[in-house]
């Protein structure tokens, strides 16, 4: 269980060397990304003008606040709350976002399933789990918006920040197969037995 | 009791903001047991952050989480207040609309086919009002919940048979919290709605999910059920945000409705972590905040 500073972008050396419980804090750039977002970029043939070669996304739609364009808030949206939404949903996009546009870390939270992990594997990617639920932390660690795409799908446009110290966030499923997710769920499956017998149901 | 509709609507915009910054304290309590009792390293570290989290909204007076949720508005007339029904439910949503818009929040709300956000966090039907009444003499009360997505994404409602039993909500209840897993943001309150009609049962799912911590379902055949529950469920060892331990729930709650002879009706919603709630009080005396 290694911990790892990495200054975005990453090489693909650099996510191969992730193993799940390893943790990792990320530096300097951070995309937003979210369900819409990916539905018009995937589904709906729109491209966004933003180079996300080697970087990292969070599954986010932030709380922001229109101020206009200014040294401090170059996008002109202020940050107010941003965390994260659970990935689940998001699955059929890893692969895409992978592989069209470079992308090598995802972060979300509640897990990424079977596709997702192939895609990790295959193209060397990995996925950070950040604590739900925890935005006012979280909102800590981003300095600023700098630049907005596809932003007629408000909140859910396609976000840039400037990030420090964004973490410690845990290596949850690694470009070798490893998923923490699919280890408890699969040992929680094993107890379900011996839980619905504490509860005197007849089998 | 006659009520100031302007400042209804005033208290309907401020329960939204204070829903989503400051969390209940039998949530926080509810915390510090899971803490104690929390034999697994990453367990531990992810509460410990989840108590931070709470401490760092209260310090920045920001929100919780970013999911402003489906705004929820649960009223309860007491007897002798005098109200326009209609006129309540315009400064309820007028409120709702101002936090929104005044704070601001995210808007997390739109149409169900053209995805189009009004930006208002209402739209048809939300937010959701619900109207009941009490024999609380002269006391208006408005709770304020802020249901978030990734737990309301994990709701499920089974029509199963008389035949099947007591087992049968049992082993459903079981099922929706490994179906769940992470997804639902655990620690979670697992809500239970056992019999009524299809709809009722939901209903009262949602009504355990988001009710305080510590209180008991008045039903003791409910309450029994929910205490039997509540003792394994942490057994599973989904874990705080399903990455294994023991804090799964926070507890099970269930609550019960008369059903049809030919009904055995069960329903699961889930109440992530960041179980908020807020409430409003007006009694002639005026207009008191808490949970």
């Amino acid at each position: 269980m290694a911990h790892y500073e990495i200054h975005m972008p990453a090489s693909e050396e650099q996510i191969r060397k992730l193993r799940v419980n390893d943790t990792v804090t990320l530096h300097d750039t951070l995309f937003g990304i979210r369900d819409a977002t990916q539905i018009h970029m995937f589904d709906h043939g729109r491209k966004t003008r933003f180079d996300m070669r080697g970087h990292a996304v969070v599954h986010t739609a932030p709380n922001v606040k229109w101020v206009g364009e200014t040294m401090e808030h170059p996008s002109g949206y202020a940050p107010i709350c941003i965390g994260t939404t659970t990935s689940a949903r998001m699955e059929r996009f890893t692969q895409p976002l992978m592989a069209q546009y470079g992308v090598r870390i995802i972060i979300g939270k509640g897990g990424l399933f079977a596709a997702s992990a192939k895609a990790f594997k295959d193209i060397g990617g990995v996925y950070l789990a950040i604590i739900g639920g925890t935005a006012a932390l979280e909102t800590t660690w981003i300095e600023q918006i700098e630049e907005v795409d596809l932003d007629d799908l408000n909140p859910e446009s396609l976000w840039k920040f400037r990030i420090k110290g964004f973490g410690p966030l845990l290596v949850a499923m690694d470009s070798h197969g490893g998923s923490l997710y699919t280890e408890v769920n699969a040992a929680a499956k094993d107890k379900r037995a011996g839980v619905l017998a504490a509860l005197g149901v007849k089998s | 009791m006659k009520l100031d509709l302007k400042q209804v609507e005033e208290a309907c915009k401020e329960l939204y903001i204070r829903a989503l910054k400051m969390l209940p304290p039998d949530i926080k309590q509810g915390f510090q047991q899971l803490d104690q009792a929390e034999t697994n390293a990453t367990g531990k570290a992810i509460l410990g952050t989840m108590i931070r989290n709470i401490r760092v909204a209260e310090d920045n007076t920001n929100l919780l989480c970013q999911d402003t949720g489906i705004p929820i508005y649960n009223v309860v007339i007491g007897s002798g207040v005098e109200v326009d029904g209609h006129a309540l439910k315009q400064a309820i949503v007028g409120g709702c609309t101002r936090a929104t818009q005044e704070h601001p929040l995210r808007s997390s709300v739109v149409h169900p086919t053209t995805r189009k956000n009004l930006h208002t966090s209402g739209g048809r039907h939300v937010p959701v009002i619900n109207i009941d009444f009490s024999d609380n003499s002269e006391t208006l009360s408005i709770e304020m919940i802020p249901k978030g997505s990734g737990s309301e994404n994990n709701s499920w409602l089974k029509m199963a048979i008389p035949a099947d039993g007591i087992d049968a909500i049992k082993t459903f209840v079981i099922d929706c919290v490994l179906d769940a897993g992470g997804k639902s943001c655990p620690p979670v309150i697992v809500g239970v709605g056992v019999g009524g009609t299809a709809d009722l049962c939901v209903h009262l799912s949602k009504v355990a999910a988001t009710r305080p911590l510590g209180t008991k379902c008045e039903d003791p055949e409910g309450a029994k059920l929910e205490a039997e529950l509540s003792a394994v469920v942490n057994k599973l060892g989904v874990g705080a945000q399903g990455l294994g331990g023991d804090s799964t729930a926070f507890a099970v709650h269930v609550e019960t409705a008369a059903t049809h002879i030919t009904m055995n009706p069960v329903a699961v919603n889930m109440q992530c972590h960041s179980a908020r709630r807020a409430r409003a009080t007006f009694t002639p005396q005026g207009l008191e905040y808490g949970y």
